[in-house]
């Protein structure tokens, strides 16, 4: 039974990773990614990893993958400023073909699969080899959210609070990066006074002066 | 199955990544390929965390998904803005650092 579900799990996965890579269409490539991670979370099921694999299907399956979808929405929607990927058309000022790079790529990749083989295979650990250690299933064994939450909360402390402390500073930067600055088209747009305008004192939050526009 | 094959599968993605990371030329799609370089070395932690019947490397899988959501946050801003300045979405033609 499981190994019947690991080979579903793997093929799904590795399939979902073919995909990412091949599918020319940035949409596909994103909806390829999350059949490769709803798979990868049953291989982390397999694995006795309750915790890890819900979390993967939550955070990655869910959210990250919705906010890839807004922004390949978002950038793709329109075609201004957008090549788009042709892996046919030849890159151009790099004065090679993009057919060369494909397979300079595909034999990179080889590279690293045969080295990565060599080395997790080729070990001298016989465990390997192994089912992995005695798992007895319990409220609270190896795996389940009271184990990790307990180790997360006790020996791995300082990572679990550098890890909220990365993500405060990602946000951050995410907003900053992307924020509008300077005020919506300023020279575009002509000022038309309005009634509200002469009974609203300065400094009192339109959209244009909160993102830092002209004063009205 | 025994902790081998998840290996096997686990080395058998990050390659896949690397191919993807190396031949697209779409930033979004560059940052979709290392996704898949992440989660195979996921993969392997939870694989070799089952093998010792220890919960350290699925602590740092968790660590490791924490930093690809702030890698996705910040590349994705950076995408939006490169987009906003209406310069072209492609690595080939963004290798300059001028802006």
């Amino acid at each position: 039974m499981s190994a019947v579900l690991f080979f579903i799990a793997g093929f799904g996965t590795i399939a979902g990773a073919v995909g990412v890579v091949v599918l020319r269409d940035p949409f596909y490539s994103v909806l390829a990614l999350v059949a490769h991670l709803i798979s990868l979370a049953v291989l982390f099921l397999l694995l006795r990893a309750e915790f890890v694999a819900a979390a993967q299907v939550v955070v990655y399956a869910g959210a990250v993958m919705v906010l890839y979808v807004f922004v390949v929405a978002y950038v793709g929607g329109s075609g201004a400023g957008l090549s788009g990927d042709e892996p046919l058309g030849g890159v151009s000022g790099l004065g090679s073909s993009a057919s060369s790079l494909r397979l300079g790529g595909a034999i990179a990749g080889g590279a690293v699969l045969i080295e990565l083989l060599i080395a997790l295979l080729g070990t001298g650990l016989k465990a390997v080899g192994g089912y992995g250690a005695a798992y007895a299933p319990g409220p609270r064994t190896f795996g389940t959210p009271a184990y990790i939450g307990n180790l997360l909360l006790t020996r791995f402390l300082l990572a679990f609070e550098a890890a909220s402390f990365l993500l405060l500073i990602a946000a951050v930067g995410a907003v900053v990066l992307a924020g509008r600055r300077g005020g919506p088209e300023d020279d575009e747009e002509e000022h038309r006074l309005t009634s509200l305008d002469l009974i609203r004192p300065q400094g009192t939050g339109t959209t244009a002066e909160g993102v830092g526009g002209p004063r009205r | 199955m025994s902790i081998a094959w998840y290996l096997a599968v686990s080395a058998i993605v990050f390659s896949l990544g690397v191919v993807g990371v190396i031949t697209r030329r779409n930033p979004l799609v560059v940052l979709l390929c290392l996704e898949l370089m992440l989660n195979g070395a996921n993969l392997s932690l939870v694989a070799f965390s089952r093998m010792w019947g220890n919960g350290d490397g699925q602590i740092l899988a968790l660590i490791v998904m924490t930093v690809a959501a702030c890698e996705v946050c910040i590349g994705l801003g950076m995408i939006v803005a490169i987009y906003r300045r209406r310069l072209p979405i492609d690595v080939d033609e963004l290798r300059e650092l001028q802006g």
